[in-house]
Order: structure tokens, then sequence, then C-alpha cells
């Protein structure tokens, strides 16, 4: 107790600096503010996206209706699901691999260093590798291209929750199973994977997220007919603002946000 | 000998398991990313195909193209206009980092000196923009920025100005998009680094007699290093690889690396030459996050007992 009021005591005289509390509401509008424009624009009805004249529900049927960018939000869909499912099976393998089978500490770090790869990498530089990489080996670029190279990037993003909720689980919960005479199998169906489950769902809500909102690695790698919902949505922008773009982007934006919010929450829930 | 036995063989499965269940992931990896990085310093080394692809016969022009241009007799002219492009992405992102830093520091350090609760809020307010498309996001800032856009419109209706300023398709509107983009990315760190520390040490600091520069300058900033630092790399690196931001709120003249390594598998066709700054990319910001391990990791809290 008396440390929290000491805290509160400074915090007081030091969140009084001359600009703090300002620049902190500041950085708050400027990271919210656009997301927030997109979706009111998006409702809308005149057609200078920009001059808001009243509001609308008309554009969203009309984008509905637009086979070009339902084919393209499918293939998101497809591709999203497809990935994040690979990556996170492989995440979650992992993870107990160098969980419960005694590696070496080196071997520990080794490998986690190795599923992070992706994420060190320059999108542009790993969008680069992967176009030459399967113009090299004769693969046709397609759906099946994006979805392996989604599910590269999606791996250390299944992985890296689930191993931490692994490491967050009591090893005697395990070993109490094995006492009665579980299986390896049995173990893991009855006592880690229940446990570990939030985890898992989060790990592969994230990774869902980042396939479903992917741009720069698909752009290289979708050949024609591939095309995904943010592909879409780029060269849509490229031809000129209009109320669709607007209604596609908020969609999109919806459908992230309130999957992120989902899995961030999962995240929190204490065993 | 049966024990050493029994132990060497539990540890041999313990192993075959280990191995069975890491190898999917190590599988993807290493056969979609790792090779691929190969191929892509080996096709650096080729000759351009005539329509895209390349040509297997070693040439290492495309890493002399960075420097020179052939002239029309083959001979070699010195040429700054790809120099120009790194020049401009480390210019832009620096200046990136240092807004990010000015706006982050004093927003990770209000929510830093927040109750734990609201504070876990702020930071999950933080994290989720993140996760939102990039594009989309990007996109938000041609409605605001471009000339019958939010800002000049407003300040037409107003009467502040009279014509629309120009803040986009320039490099105010790709260091806005820039900053935007990776500002995340600056205030968790530093929020991670300031959040442990005992604030004890100011009120001492306060008992001493100093004022709250005094304190935030003697007290809080050493203390935050570690998190800057990271933060700022955090924000540097990708910034360099940027595509989106410059590809939409830079227009068409206004080239970072991304830009120029895109158009060598689009309207250029030069994929050796792309693979090869792809290469260069890749290495300065691998580097820099080794320098930063080397020089930085460890030694961060300044040999105050923090935590």
């Amino acid at each position: 107790m008396a440390k929290v009021v000491t805290i509160g005591r400074h915090a007081e005289r030091l969140r009084r600096f001359p600009g703090v509390g300002v620049t902190t509401a500041f950085f708050f509008a400027y990271l919210y503010l656009p997301i927030v424009i997109v979706i009111a624009l998006s409702f809308n009805e005149n057609r200078i996206v920009t001059v808001w004249t009243g509001f609308t529900l008309d554009w969203y049927p009309q984008v509905l209706a637009n086979t070009d960018l339902i084919r393209a939000a499918r293939n998101s869909v497809i591709v999203a699901v497809t990935a994040s499912l690979i990556a996170t099976v492989a995440g979650v393998t992992a993870a107990l691999g160098l969980r419960y089978f005694r590696p070496r500490p080196a071997e520990e770090t080794g490998t986690t260093a190795l599923i992070a790869t992706p994420l060190l990498v320059p999108e542009i530089v790993t969008a680069v590798a992967t176009l030459i990489f399967f113009v090299a080996v004769g693969f046709r670029l397609g759906l099946m291209t994006v979805i392996i190279a989604h599910t590269v990037f999606c791996i250390p993003f299944a992985y890296l929750p689930i191993r931490a909720r692994l490491q967050g689980l009591d090893p005697a919960l395990r070993d109490a199973a094995f006492d009665l005479y579980a299986d390896e199998w049995r173990a893991f169906r009855r006592v880690t994977l229940p446990l570990l489950w939030p985890g898992i769902l989060a790990g592969a809500l994230l990774a869902f997220i980042v396939s479903l909102d992917n741009f720069v690695i698909t752009f290289f790698v979708a050949g024609p007919g591939a095309t995904t919902l943010p592909v879409y949505i780029f060269s849509m922008i490229r031809m000129g603002i209009t109320p669709e773009v607007n209604v596609a982007s908020a969609l999109l934006l919806m459908v992230s946000l309130g999957i992120v919010t989902l899995s961030l929450l999962l995240l929190k829930r204490r065993a | 000998m049966q024990p050493v036995t029994a132990a060497t063989a539990a540890r041999r499965r313990a192993a075959l398991m280990r191995y069975a269940l890491v190898a999917p992931a190590i599988v993807i990896i290493v056969g979609f990313m790792v090779l691929p990085l190969g191929l892509m310093l080996t096709y650096s080394f080729l000759e351009p195909g005539r329509y895209g692809g390349v040509v297997w016969s070693y040439s290492p022009e495309a890493y002399i193209r960075f420097f020179f241009e052939r002239d029309l007799d083959d001979s070699l002219v010195f040429n700054l206009a790809y120099v120009r492009i790194f020049f401009r992405s480390f210019a832009l992102a620096f200046v990136t980092t240092l807004v990010a830093l000015l706006i982050g520091f004093p927003a990770a350090l209000y929510i830093a000196m927040q109750s734990p609760r609201w504070r876990n809020f702020l930071i999950f307010l933080v994290t989720v923009p993140f996760w939102t498309n990039l594009l989309v996001r990007n996109y938000a800032w041609i409605l605001i920025l471009r000339e019958q856009g939010l800002i000049n419109e407003g300040l037409l209706a107003v009467g502040v100005i009279e014509a629309p300023i120009r803040m986009i398709y320039n490099n105010f509107g790709i260091t806005v998009g820039l900053v935007y983009s990776f500002i995340p990315f600056m205030v968790l760190p530093i929020y991670a680094s300031l959040e442990r520390i005992d604030f004890r040490l100011v009120e001492a600091a306060y008992d001493l007699g100093a004022n709250r520069w005094q304190a935030l300058r003697r007290i809080i900033l050493p203390l935050a290093r570690p998190g800057i630092y990271a933060g700022c790399i955090l924000v540097f690196i990708p910034c360099l690889g940027a595509y989106v931001t410059p590809a939409l709120l830079g227009g068409g003249r206004n080239l970072m690396i991304g830009n120029l390594i895109q158009l060598q598998f689009g309207a250029s066709q030069n994929w050796p030459f792309g693979a090869a700054l792809a290469f260069v990319l890749m290495a300065i910001v691998l580097l820099s996050m080794l320098f930063y391990l080397w020089r930085f990791r460890g030694r961060g809290t300044g040999g105050l007992g923090v935590g």
C-alpha cells in the first residue's frame, strides 16, 4: 500500500512535466484517428469521399456485390485458414518438443532463433527471395505459392505465444499424469492440451490475422487469379479514391480489430 | 552399467521425439525461407534475363550497377542515382526514428506512471493497431493529407488557408506514414524499461534537491536507455525496408529502397539487380541488429540496482 502511495505522489509530480500529458493524448489520437476516419467515411453518402454530406449504408451492398472483390476475400480466407492451421500445428509440436524433451539450452535458443527468422528479415527481402525460389524450382504462381509463403511467416506468430504459455505451465501436472500411468499421448491429450488451449487459440488467431493482412509478400508471389483482399484493395487505391475502397478497407479493419481483441484477451487469461 | 544404459536410452528417445516434433517448423522455415535467401544471393551474381528471370552465367554486374552506369561504348560512368535512393531511405528512417522517439518517450512515460489496470489497458491500445492492416492504415493518410483531404478541406472551410497545402506525395507524407506505422515499436520497449523503474529512486532524487528536469535527466533517462535503444532499432529497421508507405504516400518519384527493389521485378525486369539490392538491405539490417545485441544487450540497466 505504502509503495502505491509514493508512486502516486511522484507520478503526480512527474506527470506534470510540461507536455507529457498533451503528447500522450496526441499519440493516441494519431494512432486511432486514421482507423476511425476510414470506418466513419465508409458510411458517407458523398462520392467525394472526404466531404461528409450524410450517413448511408448504401455502399456496403454495392461492394459486397463486386464479384472480383468477393473472390479476393475468399482467397484471403482460404489462405489465412490454411496457413494459420499448418503454422499452429507446427508451432505446437515445436514448442512441446523444446519444452518437454530435454534439449540443451543452446539447442532451444538456436531453434527458437531459427523459427523467429521470418520476423527479423525485412518483408520485402522475404518477398523477393520467395518469388525467386518459386520461379527457380518451377512452381506456378498461384494460391498454393501464397499459402506456402504465408505459412512461413505465420509460424513464429503462432509459435511464440504458444511457447510463452507452455513455459507458464507447471511441469508437475504432467508428471502427475505419468505417475498415474498415463502414456505420452494421454498426458498430452488430457493434461497439457487443455491447459495450453488458450495459448494455441491466441497463436492461431494472430497467425490468421497476419496472414489476412499481409500485402507485400502476397503482392510478389500471387499469380493471376490468386489475388487476396489486401492486394485487391491496393489495386483499387491505385485506380482512385472511391467509396468502395473505403468500405472494403473498413471491413478489413473491423475484422482485424475483432479478431485481435479476442486473441489478446485469450492471452491475458491465466491458467 | 544397467542404469547408465537405461538413462542413455531414455535420452536418445527424448532426442528422437524432440527432433520429430520440431521438424515440421524447421523444415518449412529452412526450405521456404533460408534456402530462398541463399538462392537470392546466388541470383544477384547472375545475368538478367530479357523478360525477367535470369541467365545462368556469372556476372558481378548487379553490384557494379549500384555505383556505375554503362555508357554506349561500354565504359563505366559514375552514377549516384541508386546511392541517392539508399541515402534518402536512411535519412527518412532517421527522421522517422527521431520523431517517433520525441512522441513515443513522453507517451511511454505517461503510461508507465498509471495504475496497473489502466496501464495494461493503455498498452493494449498501443498494440492493437499493429495487428490491423498496414496498407489500409496508410491509405487512411491519403484521405487525411491529400489536397481534397480532411485537413485541407477543414482549413479551407475555416479560412486559415486559401489554397490547399501539399502534404502528400512528398517526404512529409512519407514521414507521417512511417512514424504512424512503426511508433508502437518505440513505445513498447521504452515502456517495458520504464515499468521496472523503482520510483523511490526518483523520490530520493527529489529529497536530494533535484527538480523535475534533473530527475528526468539523471534518473529516468539513464534507466530508460535500453528501451530507447531497442525502440530506435525497432523503428529504424522496418523503415529502411518500407514498401507500402512510400508506394501510397510518396507518389511516383519519392522512391525508397523497398520500391526500388520492387521495380526490378516489375517494370525494370532486372532480377539480379533486385536480388542484389534485397541482399544489401538484409545485410544492413542483420548487421545493425548484431551490433545492437553486441553493444547494448545485458548492460542495459547501467549498474543501478533496478528490479
